[in-house]
């Protein structure tokens, strides 16, 4: 049931269209440009703490661009870990917002100044707030599957997390919920595998080879595939969203990724030489293809730098929450969720 | 006259059907069974759960975040500590996404000793609970708080923890205006409606009475009695206890005001700090450990802000600070508070003389 790495990128594939790749491309930059402007502000003082998603954009990228996005179980709902910034740029985030909640600004629309960067929470898109502990949404994902297969309809939930807290129970429990015979949840449920939990490497902590077999015991339908490869990323993830959106089944989709920068600025935060880095190995293939040049990537690398690089220097002079501020939020004054069924944004 | 269990019951049945509740499950909840204590039986949503107590609460998240409404059990509160952080994380929805999502959802579960439930079916969750801001916390003492709580934890916009002690869910209501209005007052009558058969239960559809949207506010309590000498405050288990206390020491001429919370968070400091004023004496008592206990916070407070009102030290009556509650019944006694224990605290508080 689990198909290999080889075997995806061995199969029949119809190749994608250079408008999509380009596409790709062009978001996969920007979430980089984005991550390493905020990589700097941290290092600058303009923000505590570091962490986030370069290495993953191969896969992020597709992600959010393949997500039916809008409000409501009719579409699909996101359990994101924190390295999703690919995903939230395609989803259409403004990457401002991003700089906003690593400055702690009051107009940080993810939490107010209240979370760390790469947090990211929108109800509009159904994107459920990120929050640190590496599991909990492995726990909770299955209930936001279970009104959509009520629902009915196509809307999916997609639960991403790392290789390192698949260790944690919540991921057991993922796997148990959406396989019940009879109860099967429509479900993308998706490792990205760095090969690290902070410092501990892969091996000597997993019996597994991969993660991926670990669905087969459930009957869950699996792929591992190299998540550094935006190509492959977006067929197998549209290939597996087919799967979940018709039959209302789960998938369990394990992606090898990067961690370009290490686990996050606790440990330094710096471009780490010798792992495969998704968006240069794409920059060469497109430029091989002709359908890009190397002036032409640099260009829109340096273009964006230098606008996320005044708008970090604007985002600077926003306010932050005000200290009274603690107690706004404690406790709702009226429900929220569902309250806008099915809208589309 | 209804049991608090029948009365939880009726009032899920009446979330189900007039408040929008889509899910009442957990372990053994659904059919056939209808939890342990049966209060879910005939329930139209009430469904079996993996015996996984943290997919349990994560999946009541999950639910309410996209619409639905639950109410999740843990089906003893001993099984409850391995949620903590998903209950942290409910309790937050709301606050760390800066008012952007909200998390109606409820969970239930029975708590505290008195039914010689050994290590494992004893513990309290009070102190646990009142750490979880975010959360609203209720208790009720008799079948008619349970039926009215339970309803407002249902329409609240926030997750609520509702906890059942569980001594009392198979006790009656005991005195006027603890009973579930419109419930026939033939005991017999009620269970042949609403209670499962033995046996096969395939073909069984229960008959529900006629009951209101009985809502008892949360964060309101209940003056339970009356008094001027001294103030009690408990909650669950221990109204029943401090009210024979009350009335054992009413024989001394000890006229004890007691207070029921009903809701440990948020709670009613108007009504305890007025009565505080009026007697100038109190007893905070609940069964929980007693070490970082909720009635030390209330201890707390009231030293804080009613120190020129007291006649007496404030005292807590609460728990052992031991690992669990023994099953001999020697051992469940010296754990948690029993009458004597409550007589004799606030015997001493009362006749205290600066």
């Amino acid at each position: 049931m689990t198909t290999t790495i080889s075997k995806v990128r061995n199969g029949a594939e119809e190749s994608l269209k250079p408008d999509l790749l380009l596409q790709m491309h062009d978001l996969m930059l920007k979430a980089r440009v984005l991550e390493e402007r905020l990589i700097r502000m941290q290092k600058q003082g303009d923000g505590f703490f570091w962490i986030g998603g370069p290495g993953e954009e191969a896969f992020g990228v597709p992600l959010g661009m393949l997500i039916h996005k809008g409000e409501g179980p009719a579409y699909d709902y996101l359990h994101l870990h924190y390295r999703g910034s690919g995903t939230m740029l395609a989803l259409g985030a403004d990457p401002v917002d991003a700089l906003r909640q690593m400055k702690s600004t009051a107009s940080d629309p993810y939490s107010g100044g209240r979370n760390f960067a790469s947090h990211y929470s929108a109800r509009k898109w159904n994107v459920v707030p990120v929050s640190s502990p590496i599991e909990v949404q492995y726990s909770m994902a299955p209930g936001t599957a279970l009104a959509q297969r009520r629902h009915g309809g196509s809307g999916i939930t997609i639960v991403t997390g790392g290789d390192a807290g698949t260790a944690e129970g919540d991921f057991a429990t993922c796997l148990i919920w959406s396989s019940r015979k009879g109860h099967e949840l429509p479900m993308l449920i998706v490792v990205t595998n760095n090969q690290y939990g902070i410092s501990t490497p892969y091996d000597g902590q997993h019996g597994e080879k991969r993660i991926a077999d670990r669905g087969a015991a459930f009957g869950i339908r699996t792929l591992t595939i190299d998540g550094n490869d935006p190509e492959t990323s977006y067929r197998a993830i549209s290939q597996a969203m087919d799967y979940v959106r018709k039959e209302r089944k789960p998938f369990l989709l394990e992606a090898m990724v990067s961690r370009l920068y290490g686990h996050s600025s606790s440990s330094g935060a710096n471009y780490i030489e010798g792992e495969a880095d998704g968006l240069k190995l794409f920059e060469d293939k497109l430029i091989a293809r002709k359908l890009l040049t190397r002036e032409r990537a640099d260009l829109m690398a340096t273009t964006f730098t230098e606008e996320l690089l005044e708008a970090g220097k604007r985002v600077r002079e926003e306010a932050p929450p005000s200290p009274e501020d603690i107690w706004k939020h404690v406790f709702a004054e009226h429900s929220v969720a569902g309250a806008k069924k099915g809208t589309r944004s | 006259m209804s049991t608090m269990v029948q009365a939880i019951r009726m009032a899920l049945h009446v979330g189900e059907e007039r408040h929008g509740v889509t899910d009442i499950f957990g372990e053994d909840v659904g059919p056939p069974l209808g939890g342990v204590f049966t209060q879910t039986q005939g329930l139209r949503t009430a469904w079996n759960s993996p015996l996984d107590e943290r997919g349990i609460v994560g999946a009541a998240i999950g639910l309410a975040l996209a619409g639905s409404r639950p109410v999740a059990e843990i089906q003893f509160c001993d099984y409850a500590f391995n949620t903590i952080d998903l209950l942290k994380l409910a309790g937050a929805m709301h606050w760390s996404s800066n008012g952007d999502w909200s998390c109606p959802m409820v969970v239930m579960t029975p708590v505290g000793a008195g039914i010689h439930g050994s290590i494992y079916h004893s513990h309290s969750f009070d102190a646990q609970a009142t750490r979880l801001p975010g959360w609203k916390i209720v208790m009720p003492s008799n079948p008619r708080d349970a039926y009215g709580l339970m309803l407002s934890a249902i329409i609240d916009p926030n997750p609520v923890l509702f906890m059942a002690p569980k001594a009392l869910l198979r006790q009656k209501a005991i005195n006027e205006g603890e009973e579930v209005p419109g419930v026939p007052s033939d005991d017999r009558e009620l269970s042949k409606m609403i209670d499962a058969p033995l046996g096969d239960r395939t073909k069984w559809r229960p008959r529900w009475p006629d009951t209101p949207d009985l809502l008892i506010p949360i964060g309101e309590a209940r003056i339970d009695r009356h008094g001027h000498d001294i103030t009690v405050v408990t909650y669950g288990r221990h109204v029943q206890i401090c009210r024979k206390a009350a009335d054992d020491l009413a024989g001394e001429g000890i006229d004890v005001e007691l207070i029921d919370m009903r809701s440990l968070h948020p709670y009613d400091w108007v009504t305890i700090s007025a009565s505080i004023k009026k007697t100038h004496r109190v007893v905070f008592v609940n069964e929980d450990t007693e070490v970082t206990n909720f009635g030390e916070h209330l201890l707390r407070r009231t030293i804080d802000e009613l120190f020129y009102e007291l006649y007496a030290p404030p005292k807590v009556l609460a728990g052992k600070h031991i690992p669990g509650v023994g099953l001999a019944d020697s051992l469940e006694k010296a754990s948690v508070p029993q009458l004597d224990d409550i007589v004799q605290v606030i015997r001493a508080t009362a006749r205290h003389e600066p």
